[in-house]
């Protein structure tokens, strides 16, 4: 699934949010964010921050663009329609896309380069008990394995758990779960953060100031993420989280694991998504039984669809002119993102009756743009972050990774508008960028780095 | 400059930057590989026989140069396939973009993308502290850099519209001359630390393409004669 949703760190309860924002999201689209999800306990909480975001990006630019389109002109030939709609539009929500992504990589790439705190080595995670700094290789390679295991079972674990809480509607819980690992997020990160780039700038912050400024910063996220606000304000808030999540990977994975990690994520991804069994699935496909929106605090509906909702109040407008839009968004929602699917958007979509459509089905039409997980801005981020941290090729590595991953992304929505089903985000990009940087660092560095001595240009 | 083609042409349509991020990506493909073949060379050789690695780089740089040629072929023929996708998607039964608008795109993508990897660690060098040339080396290195990379990436631009022009009406000649003109940039780059030598045939070279594309882009001395005048 294209949305993963971020994987919070470990330190959080698993991600639950992951998985939980799977089911929100319109059923096609599950198992990228449910497997991310669960993956990282503590992220989880940050990760259901995320997953609403990513959603929101395609919304907002969809929503100028697609009315135009003219789609709902066309009744009869509705479906038609839609498959080359999503297809001839699928360039606007790539692009909608590759913004938020290469904003996360930036300031993560930014950050990673001028703030020391975050390449230093101070300790790793609890689930990522093995050290790295054995002498011999072959232990390094076990411990890095071991680490992967432990990890990707917690994942695991909490996708799984949080499936289990779904069905058994425990949903005071989950609320309460992501509401606190959003808070932590928030608060605490953005904290350290902060004191971290003071610190390397040299600027003296006082400590009323400060609290002000987190507390500002936090409020309005909490009430962004979790409630209403502008969708541009939803959507940095969401890059920024996936940023801080990130970072906070970056800095506490040992290398040699942290590369394992993606490899395992990638791979976990795929079947989560794609095989029958997979809990992100079921996590779909029990939403879309139940046809409820499944975290409204997760659910990174954009808030295109509130604002929709609030202009207008007829609200059984509404109903069918989502409906009819289903089928048109489902197309659309598998590609994007599984992790933000409104729940409310996918709810009422699930009845595709072939209406005609109104131009307020086509404001919400747009809305649905593209979605992403948050999980996958993360991993994403952490990939390129990595490659910015460790490689000595400094910025060519950090460079092929950028675009190799983007170019993972653009198949993957090609894919998505192939089969129209949702698909997992991660392994294609991930793999691209593994290959691109181990590459690059070893084989293209040296060849660059002769040429430019001798100030030869090919 | 590059940047600001980019600001002003391409940033608007989404199309286009997918495009060039591909197009960028194809050449960071044929750099691999291409880098590839002489970190092979140069581990099956003798690391301190001086010619030898001159001689190698000089393979690996033509070496190069071809494998960049052909992925940019590969590139047109992945957007022929896309154009006639794009085509039968439309509504109205003609592509969003065209092919000299993508010959165009992509040439700006391979040209990005080899300017940045030849320049992007010198401007982080360029950042810290230190002296340009202190060693004996010339003290333009950072300006003469400058310009070649910017006139590599205007000659990929022009060289990818002459390379697409080319295969669209299938006049091979303009293709070999366009890989003949990389060629010879690359070559006139051997003799560096001897900037008039390099940089300005380099420049009159652009100056020939620049023309070129032009023509066969459908310009003329008259609507540049217009253009200049405002009229």
């Amino acid at each position: 699934m294209i949305t993963f949703m971020n994987n919070s760190d470990s330190e959080e309860e698993p991600c639950n949010e992951r998985t939980s924002l799977m089911s929100a999201e319109s059923p096609p689209v599950p198992s990228y964010q449910d497997g991310l999800q669960a993956s990282e306990a503590g992220e989880a909480q940050a990760h259901r921050k995320r997953r609403t975001g990513s959603s929101r990006s395609p919304n907002n630019i969809a929503d100028g663009d697609m009315s135009e389109s003219g789609v709902p002109v066309r009744e009869s030939t509705l479906e038609n329609e839609e498959e080359e709609l999503t297809l001839k539009y699928g360039a606007k929500h790539v692009i909608m896309l590759f913004v938020p992504v290469t904003l996360c990589m930036i300031v993560v790439v930014a950050t990673i380069k001028s703030v020391r705190f975050y390449t230093e080595k101070n300790g790793q995670l609890i689930y990522t008990p093995f050290t790295e700094d054995t002498p011999s290789v072959g232990q390094r390679l076990l411990n890095s394995v071991l680490n992967t295991i432990i990890m990707i079972s917690v994942i695991v674990v909490m996708t799984v758990f949080l499936v289990l809480l779904y069905k058994y509607r425990c949903y005071k819980f989950i609320h309460g779960w992501l509401i606190l690992s959003s808070l932590m997020l928030l608060f605490l990160f953005t904290y350290i953060y902060l004191g971290e780039v003071l610190k390397t700038y040299n600027v003296a912050m006082d400590y009323p100031t400060l609290f002000l400024v987190i507390w500002n910063f936090g409020a309005v996220g909490m009430i962004c993420i979790h409630w209403k606000g502008p969708l541009q304000l939803q959507q940095a808030y969401l890059i920024m989280i996936s940023a801080l999540m990130a970072l906070v990977f970056i800095k506490y994975l040992p290398e040699w694991s942290a590369w394992v990690i993606l490899g395992a994520i990638s791979i976990y991804d795929l079947m989560a998504v794609l095989c029958p069994k997979g809990p992100l699935r079921m996590l779909v496909e029990t939403a879309q039984e139940r046809n409820e929106p499944i975290f409204p605090a997760l659910i990174y509906s954009s808030a295109m669809m509130w604002t929709v909702g609030m202009a207008k109040p007829d609200t059984t407008a509404r109903g069918p002119s989502q409906q009819t839009w289903d089928a048109a968004e489902d197309g659309r929602e598998n590609h994007r993102s599984p992790s933000h699917a409104d729940s409310r958007m996918s709810e009422t979509r699930s009845p595709v009756p072939t209406r005609p459509i109104s131009s307020f089905e086509e404001l919400e039409e747009e809305e649905r743009g593209v979605k992403l997980g948050l999980g996958d801005f993360i991993f994403y981020s952490v990939l390129v972050g990595k490659a910015a941290a460790t490689a000595s090729g400094d910025w060519n590595t950090t460079l092929a990774c950028f675009v190799a991953i983007l170019i993972g992304l653009c198949l993957t929505l090609l894919l998505l508008a192939v089969f129209k089903k949702a698909l997992p985000a991660l392994p294609i990009s991930i793999t691209f960028g593994l290959v691109f940087y181990f590459s690059t660092d070893n084989l293209v560095r040296p060849f660059m780095d002769t040429l430019a001595s001798h100030q030869l240009y090919i | 400059p590059a940047l600001g083609l980019f600001l002003f042409t391409i940033a608007r349509d989404p199309l286009r930057i997918i495009i060039l991020i591909a197009g960028a990506f194809f050449w960071l493909v044929s750099l691999l590989l291409s880098s590839l073949i002489w970190f092979i060379a140069v581990k099956a050789s003798d690391p301190r026989d001086e010619p030898l690695q001159k001689g190698l780089l000089i393979f690996g740089v033509m070496f190069s140069v071809l494998l960049q040629e052909a992925f940019r072929f590969l590139y047109y023929k992945l957007l022929r396939k896309a154009i006639e996708g794009l085509v039968a998607l439309s509504e109205d039964g003609c592509s969003p973009i065209s092919i000299q608008q993508m010959a165009y795109v992509a040439g700006v993508g391979f040209g990005l993308m080899s300017g940045a990897f030849s320049m992007i660690n010198l401007l982080a060098d360029a950042l810290g502290p230190g002296t340009v040339g202190i060693h004996g080396d010339s003290q333009l290195y950072f300006l003469t850099s400058a310009f070649m990379t910017m006139v590599l990436i205007f000659l990929h631009t022009f060289w990818g519209i002459l390379f697409f022009h080319g295969c669209e009406h299938r006049r091979w000649w303009e293709i070999m001359v366009v890989v003949v003109m990389h060629l010879a940039v690359s070559g006139l780059t051997f003799c560096n630390p001897l900037y008039v030598g390099s940089l300005v045939p380099s420049y009159v070279l652009m100056a020939i393409a620049a023309a070129w594309a032009y023509l066969l882009s459908g310009g003329s001395a008259q609507n540049l004669r217009r253009f200049l005048l405002c009229k």
